[in-house]
């Protein structure tokens, strides 16, 4: 076994104001390798503002977000970061391989085939398929399929059990731990009470 | 993967789909054969007249075809979230729009110019600046997908922006109109137009250089 690289994504002092309201302030966390952190709150309480905060796709209104000691814009973040979010981003026009080799080519390549990775979403059959053939809970496994084969330590999701059935979110919940097994964190918002065997999750209430 | 890779993906990956959704290819160029066929009708017969603006004509046509297209340079993307996943990843996100962008042009522009001959002698045009014509064109429609996307990226998170799209983008435009359709007049004449051709190829290498990062940056905003 070589030792696994320590990652350590932190947030000081966050906040966040949308059309004159603040959804949090002085929100602050830290997250190692292995862990989950599982952001909880009602509907509209900011859950997938702070997501995108942490993608870097928004700019917090105040505080700062840190990739090893240094600035998400000025680090190797978005090379070792993957986002999952209410879109799926998958194109419906091309088949299920063609997206996934268009996931890779933006990526390095990660831990697992394209191949591999069909079967670890149950999608071993559907390559040549159109996406827009598929139904939701298979794109859903899809845009998941893509944290698989490209290579990241930090999964960002945005509520990835939606629509998927309980044999999918068992599924999901395997990949997260084995992800974190090996040394990756993930971010994620949550209806669901998820059950990560073996896994430190910490959680953040934003209402 | 390797910058060149992601870059000739994100091509590939836009000419399937403009392939596999066939209208995106076929609106613009219609609108282009029918706005030019249109003109003899509504002038009527007189050819000196007609051969006199076919310059502007064609531009004109050509102009408003690419911006019938810009719409759908990002709005798919925008829609389905693949915008965020190109913005997200770790190459720079200038080179991977300057691929859409390219893709776009493949897709909108260079159809123009296969059927523009045709339609420059059917509007009378003489045939020694049918060659100006095309090199215009060449130079120009990829300046228009430039500049035009600048415009779409800044107007692909709002849900009415075909309005300001045109006030946003027209005037810049307009030097390219200005100097490939006089290129072309005079080259009818034929008097030498090096003076308007090395213009447009300047403009096209600015556009070419400049373009990309405030199309980037401006996507990075809009979907915000």
């Amino acid at each position: 076994m070589t030792a696994k690289p320590t990652f350590r994504l932190q947030g000081t002092d966050l906040s966040c104001i949308r059309d004159d309201r603040i959804l949090f302030e002085g929100l602050s966390f830290e997250l190692v390798s292995g862990e989950v952190l599982l952001l909880e709150g009602k509907n509209g309480s900011g859950k997938t503002s702070l997501l995108r905060i942490l993608c870097g796709f928004r700019e917090p209104d105040a505080g700062q977000v840190w990739w090893c000691g240094e600035a998400i814009d000025d680090s190797q973040y978005y090379a070792d970061m993957a986002y999952v979010g209410h879109l799926d981003g998958v194109k419906k026009e091309l088949t299920v391989l063609e997206n996934l080799k268009v996931s890779l080519a933006l990526g390095q390549s990660g831990q697992y085939s394209i191949q591999q990775a069909l079967i670890k979403v149950h999608l071993t059959d559907y390559d040549e398929v159109l996406v827009q053939a598929l139904s939701a809970g298979q794109k859903r496994r899809l845009s998941l399929a893509r944290l698989l084969i490209t290579k990241n330590s930090v999964w960002i999701l945005d509520e990835p059990f939606t629509s998927l059935d309980k044999q999918g979110i068992a599924l999901i919940e395997t990949l997260m731990s084995e992800h974190c097994a090996n040394g990756g964190m993930i971010v994620l918002t949550s209806h669901h009470d998820i059950e990560l065997h073996d896994v430190a999750v910490q959680r953040i209430n934003l209402s | 993967m390797s910058l060149s890779h992601a870059f000739f993906a994100i091509i590939r990956r836009d000419l399937v789909l403009a392939l596999r959704r066939r209208s995106e290819i076929a609106n613009p160029l219609l609108f282009f054969i029918l706005v030019i066929t249109l003109f003899p009708l509504g002038i009527g017969a007189q050819p000196h007249l007609l051969q006199a603006i076919a310059p502007g004509i064609i531009w004109v046509s050509a102009l408003l075809a690419a911006m019938l297209s810009l719409d759908s340079l990002f709005r798919s993307d925008f829609d389905d979230g693949s915008l965020e996943q190109i913005l997200l990843s770790s190459h720079p996100a200038s080179i991977l729009v300057l691929g859409k962008i390219i893709a776009h042009w493949l897709v909108t522009g260079l159809p123009l110019l296969i059927v523009a001959p045709l339609l420059a002698i059917f509007l009378g045009m003489p045939t020694h600046s049918l060659g100006i014509l095309l090199l215009t064109l060449l130079l120009g429609t990829p300046v228009l997908s430039l500049i035009g996307a600048i415009g779409v990226a800044l107007t692909v998170g709002l849900r009415r922006g075909g309005m300001i799209l045109s006030l946003l983008v027209l005037p810049l435009y307009v030097p390219v109109l200005i100097f490939a359709s006089n290129a072309v007049e005079i080259a009818g004449t034929g008097l030498p137009v090096d003076a308007q051709i090395n213009i447009l190829i300047s403009i096209l290498f600015m556009s070419l250089v400049l373009a990309p990062w405030p199309t980037a940056a401006a996507l990075k905003m809009s979907i915000n």
